[in-house]
């Protein structure tokens, strides 16, 4: 338990306050550790913004959120993440239930090869949202709409979801996950395959999502971290460095470590 | 024997050619290699293949035409007593005056003319043998001279080198379609024979295939109906059998390898089962007619079945099982290549693995499935063997899966088996059916390769 980050959270966190509550999680890839013991809570109705230098953890420690990390052969992770107080890697939890209310955005845009319409139905249909085809209309619609991307694609719904540009299969992407009304959304660097305007466009998306969803974002842009989140987590090797308020992080960080990857000297 | 000195001779050459080109090439730059256009290798590839090409060339070409020139001389210079003769018998003194100069064992009787046309036969052999050997040495000796002579600091060996490769590989393609061509070619001609003495709606449409013909007036059972319907029938309910068996099979085993199996179970069942597609046909054909068939008619027995001891039920089935790796195995490979973002996105979306793969991986591989499985159907479609062992020879009209029914391939190889006149419609239908076979599977290969070209443009 001897962690440098130990000291920045709280030992008898919130529930009211934080959605997502982590606690000593390590993550093993086969015989490598990836992720060192790391406590962390995620605040509700916020940005938290996870940075680091690739090969950080920052991912791995996005993907055990939703236990995505399930997926990948010879992958290890101990210790305790809550969500609303309930923990997620019980054994008796349904991985699928919980992957429904975590839903995840990845770096490339991955929409099915599909059309637009059934790329955002997919997954109101496999959890029975909306059995009448009114009621997946106006998902589809509410969806693409909070995505931004209603006005764009209205008129072409039943063209295939790969013919649209990479910026717009992204908030494709990010429609698709607020079909199915997830309660926290994690984004695996949105943008990173996206130019400069796709990418404002996102940024600005994820504000306004950030009413209704708990929000948590991997990036490589400090720029991006700064823009859009209310807190900051600076991952380094494995370990949680840091962890604040986004503007204190920037301004007036406590580690040399995330002193020394904002200011640039490494990363 | 004298061929096979002359060949490593010539093999010797350019093997020197090659060390001199690459000596000379490093003795022009004056040891300081990297001033030369190209590595000293290529300078010694280039030499080479001035010496080999050419010669090589003519040799090949010396060899396949000298024996025709020599005959024509050897004809020309016939006594008139033969000349004389018809187009055949003149054959055959010509066969007996060869085989004589070459030393084998002659036949009939050997007039002092036919000798001495041997003696004279073999002497044109040898002088011919020997001036081809000299000129092909001598052109040898100069291309090695002449590509030596060209070495210099700037000759782009490299590149003219390349030129030759690209070459060597466009005359081999061009034998590869000018063979495909020449075989379709024969077919049509056959073919168009055929149907002079059918009719072409009768060969089409006909509900009858009995193809003797009377060789003699009156002769009993000789009617000659050339229906191929029966054929095609038998054909393709035998394809459709084999299709119920293989699709599904290989089908869930590629998927069980693809997205359940682990890593080593995969590296383990995968070559197991495509061990399946190199087993001969003929063992299958023997598995099918002494195992499967048997099996079929005593469980037939068992139920007041009346299957008979060939049925096409039995043979589906063994090509079925012959035809699992085809489709396993590629439709394994496609599903591999979609994309696991595709996947993860699904399970983020809270999918589980079985509604993850009917509903992405599936339909995102559907078109290269097709294909796998649109090669299987022309692998099946030309199986002859097993059909043979397995099916019987009776041309049915039925869709009755427990009766005998035959296939074009089958009656295509009964219909040219044993002695047979080539002019026959007998024989010739042969050539129909063969015909027929390759307008069918040549589409299912065009479809097949359209499905999976559309497949590839999906992701990019």
């Amino acid at each position: 338990m001897a962690m440098a980050a130990e000291n920045l959270v709280d030992e008898n966190p919130n529930i009211a306050e934080h959605k997502i509550i982590a606690r000593d999680v390590s993550v093993y890839y086969g015989e490598a550790q990836a992720l060192k013991s790391v406590a962390l809570d995620i605040g509700r109705n916020q940005v938290t913004s996870l940075i680091g230098p690739s090969g950080c953890g920052k991912s791995t420690f996005l993907r055990c959120l939703n236990r995505m990390n399930d997926v990948i052969d010879g992958c290890r992770v101990v210790g305790d993440i809550t969500l609303d107080g309930e923990d997620i890697y019980d054994p008796k939890l349904d991985v699928v239930q919980l992957r429904a209310r975590v839903g995840m955005v990845f770096q490339k845009p991955n929409p099915f090869p599909k059309s637009i319409y059934d790329n955002i139905a997919y997954g109101p249909r496999i959890h029975g949202l909306g059995e009448a085809k009114a009621d997946t209309d106006e998902i589809v619609e509410r969806s693409l709409t909070r995505a931004g991307l209603w006005k764009e694609v209205k008129d072409r719904l039943d063209k295939p979801g790969t013919g649209l540009s990479g910026g717009q299969q992204q908030r494709l992407c990010i429609a698709r996950a607020i079909a199915v009304n997830p309660e926290v959304i994690l984004m695996d660097e949105p943008c990173s395959a996206l130019d400069p305007i796709a990418t404002a466009r996102i940024e600005e998306l994820i504000d306004e999502l950030r009413e209704n969803f708990t929000i948590v974002i991997v990036t490589h842009s400090m720029q991006q971290a700064a823009r859009v989140s209310q807190r900051t987590a600076f991952f380094h090797l494995g370990d949680l460095v840091e962890c604040g308020d986004t503007q204190q992080l920037f301004t007036n960080p406590n580690d040399e470590r995330t002193q020394g990857y904002i200011t640039g000297r490494f990363g | 024997m004298s061929l096979l000195i002359l060949a490593a001779t010539l093999l010797l050459l350019t093997l020197a050619g090659y060390y001199m080109g690459r000596g000379r090439s490093v003795a022009v730059s004056q040891g300081v290699t990297h001033r030369l256009h190209s590595r000293p290798q290529y300078y010694g590839v280039y030499v080479a293949l001035w010496c080999g090409m050419p010669s090589f060339l003519l040799l090949a070409l010396w060899l396949a035409l000298e024996p025709q020139i020599v005959e024509m001389i050897l004809v020309s210079n016939l006594p008139a007593s033969i000349l004389d003769l018809n187009p055949d018998q003149r054959g055959l003194i010509v066969n007996q005056i060869t085989s004589l100069a070459l030393g084998g064992i002659v036949g009939g009787n050997i007039t002092p003319e036919i000798e001495a046309a041997a003696r004279d036969y073999a002497g044109m052999r040898q002088t011919g043998f020997a001036a081809m050997a000299v000129l092909v040495l001598c052109i040898a000796i100069f291309g090695l001279a002449l590509g030596r002579k060209q070495i210099a600091t700037t000759l782009r060996a490299r590149n003219r080198v390349e030129t030759i490769v690209s070459a060597v590989m466009i005359v081999a393609s061009t034998i590869a379609i000018a063979t495909t061509i020449g075989i379709v070619l024969s077919l049509l001609f056959e073919a168009s024979r055929f149907f002079t003495k059918i009719p072409v709606t009768d060969f089409l449409f006909g509900l009858q295939w009995s193809p003797q013909t009377a060789l003699r007036e009156g002769q009993v059972g000789g009617s000659g109906a050339f229906g191929m319907l029966p054929l095609f029938a038998g054909t393709l309910l035998i394809t459709f059998i084999a299709m119920c068996v293989a699709v599904p099979v290989g089908l869930y085993s590629a998927i069980y390898m693809s997205e359940y199996a682990g890593p080593k179970m995969r590296a383990i069942a995968k070559p197991i089962l495509e061990v399946l597609a190199g087993i001969p046909t003929v063992v299958y054909g023997f598995f099918a007619a002494l195992t499967v068939a048997p099996f079929f008619r005593n469980t037939g027995d068992a139920l007041s079945l009346d299957v008979s001891s060939e049925s096409a039920l039995a043979a589906g089935i063994v090509i079925g099982i012959m035809s699992i790796p085809f489709v396993s195995s590629l439709s394994d490979d496609v599903m591999n290549s979609v994309p696991q973002t595709l996947r993860d996105g699904a399970f983020a979306l809270g999918a589980t693995k079985s509604e993850t793969i009917k509903q992405v991986v599936l339909p995102a591989a559907l078109p290269g499935i097709v294909g796998s499985v649109l090669l299987a159907v022309s692998r099946a479609i030309g199986e002859t063997m097993i059909v043979v062992m397995a099916a019987g020879l009776a041309a049915n009209l039925t869709v009755n899966p427990l009766e005998a029914v035959t296939t074009v391939t089958v009656q295509i190889v009964t219909l040219l088996v044993g002695d047979q006149e080539f002019d026959s419609a007998k024989t010739l239908s042969a050539f129909a059916l063969g015909l027929m076979l390759f307008v069918v599977t040549l589409t299912l290969n065009v479809i097949a390769l359209r499905v999976v070209r559309k497949y590839r443009e999906k992701y990019d």
